[in-house]
């Protein structure tokens, strides 16, 4: 007995689909975008010589790379409402949980970016009379997020990959209401290969978009040493 | 008229001490060149005096003023006394430490704009009279990576002339460079001595101490063993450890 592949209900239920990508894309950009800010006050705070800036740093950045993803959605969608006593929706609660978990990741990706970059570039900086803020901003971190795109790249996709979880607290991102289809055309072979195929496609299109970036930005100043 | 007064200048890493209690003082229009073997402190001194490192002990006074606060019989040093140290004290380094995402005007420009907040039209005129200065008017818009080693240390050199210092650090500016290129750049560190400029150097170019120097320092074990003109240094040195350390340089020529 072969099976009779019918794609004609999961088309149908396009308009569904879609606006699961376009919840699973509103959630990884808003996450990547404070999980950027935060991870490069959480690596500026490690690389900080003051214990009471680096190790709290080092203690959140820890706690968030050693625990699963999923307990960390749990937590703060059904624990931590109990603690402060206020209503989570799922999007709140996975906002809060994939921008502080993938900070983690990125200070660890900005700390490395940072202490990459040689001694001579920060003392370059600071005999021209720079602050150590301007050498940062101006000479250091120009050059280190240059060699951190790739690492970027990875975490941001990882990223995408995580927020899948948010189906299991109901946030109907294109998982969620991939599953909903599924069950409502009885075609879950469909579904869900179209699913994997849009995630396969969203994900492959923003990676070549980072490789060309990378390229663009190496031009003319090229980071090898001097 | 005295423009740099260090007194007890002591710096340690650790249990090392590098430098034990150096007084010196710098006249402007002095240019003292600094000689010693490896790891008698002279990058150390050089460091300490645009506070690169912090002084563990001591005094650095420049134009009348000590830099840093006291507090609790030592000192303290805040960001703010250090970069407008830094502006005053220019340093090249043996590693030119050129940005090589910045072009060599960009290089050039970058103190003027982040620091001293010029306006771009003013800063990149700047610029481009410096590098005009030192020979690379036409290497303005090139990066780092397609200039040779000498036109790179000529582009730090004229990085470090923009913020008009009142005196220059060279920490061995020829020692990183082929030996065709070292010319080019004594070239244009005598144009500068001839303008009447502060230096302090350290170099492994004895001939070249020899001719623009007006001063001769040898630092040994951390501490100023001789000095005197160059003539007296190098051509007569009255200690043992002065005499040795010349025997080992004797291919140079006056
Ligand atoms: N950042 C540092 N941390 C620890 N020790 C240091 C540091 N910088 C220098 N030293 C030590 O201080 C001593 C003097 O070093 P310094 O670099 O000043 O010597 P130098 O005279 O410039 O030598 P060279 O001719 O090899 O450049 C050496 O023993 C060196 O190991
Ligand atoms: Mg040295």
């Amino acid at each position: 007995m072969s099976y009779q592949w019918d794609f004609a209900p999961v088309f149908a239920s396009a308009p569904l689909l879609a606006e699961g990508l376009g919840n699973t894309l509103r959630l990884t950009a808003v996450a990547l975008a404070f999980g950027l800010v935060l991870g490069l006050a959480l690596a500026l705070m490690r690389l900080s010589p003051r214990p009471w800036f680096s190790w709290p740093a080092g203690f959140v950045i820890e706690v968030f790379r050693t625990t699963p993803p999923l307990v960390q959605l749990f937590w703060f969608f059904f624990a931590l409402p109990m603690i402060v006593g206020i209503e989570m929706t799922p999007f709140i609660a996975a906002v809060v949980t994939f921008s502080i978990q993938s900070s983690a990741f990125f200070a660890e990706v900005f700390r490395a970016g940072i202490q990459s970059i040689e001694r001579g570039q920060w003392e370059g900086a600071l005999a021209i009379g720079m602050s150590r803020r301007q050498a940062l901003n101006r000479i250091v971190l120009p050059q280190a997020v240059t060699r951190m795109i790739p690492a970027f790249m990875e975490r941001a996709i990882e990223l995408m990959k995580t927020t899948t979880l948010v189906a299991t607290i109901a946030y109907a991102d294109l998982l969620y209401d991939a599953n909903a289809v599924a069950q409502k055309t009885y075609r879950p072979l469909e579904t869900f290969t179209v699913a994997a195929l849009v995630y396969f496609v969203v994900i492959f299109a923003f990676s070549l978009l980072g490789r060309r970036l990378e390229r663009r930005l190496a031009v003319g100043g090229d980071s090898t040493v001097h | 008229m005295t423009i740099l007064r260090v007194r007890g200048l002591t710096k340690r890493f650790g249990d090392n001490e590098v430098l034990h209690g150096i007084d010196l003082d710098v006249v402007a229009g002095e240019r003292i060149a600094i000689l010693g073997a490896s790891g008698s402190g002279k990058s150390t001194l050089l460091r300490c005096l645009n506070f690169m490192e912090l002084p563990t002990a001591g005094t650095v006074e420049l134009d009348g003023k000590t830099v840093g606060s006291e507090r609790g019989g030592g000192r303290i040093y805040r960001e703010r006394d250090l970069t407008g140290v830094r502006q005053r004290v220019g340093m090249v380094f043996q590693q030119f430490n050129l940005f090589p995402h910045m072009t060599a005007a960009g290089n050039v420009m970058e103190g003027l704009r982040t620091v001293r907040r010029q306006p771009k039209a003013e800063a990149r005129a700047r610029a481009e009279k410096e590098l005009a200065r030192v020979g690379l008017a036409e290497k303005a818009d090139t990066f780092p990576a397609h200039l040779s080693g000498g036109q790179k240390q000529r582009v730090a050199i004229a990085r470090a002339l923009a913020m008009d210092p009142e005196m220059l650090l060279f920490d061995e500016p020829t020692s990183a460079l082929d030996p065709e290129l070292v010319g080019e750049v004594l070239t244009v560190i005598r144009s500068l001595a001839e303008e009447g400029r502060t230096m302090l150097l350290v170099t492994h170019e004895l001939g070249f101490a020899y001719h623009v120097a007006t001063r001769v320092i040898f630092l040994a074990e951390g501490a100023i063993h001789e000095q005197g003109t160059p003539d007296e240094i190098l051509k007569s040195p009255k200690k043992d450890k002065t005499r040795a350390f010349l025997a080992g340089h004797r291919q140079f020529s006056f």
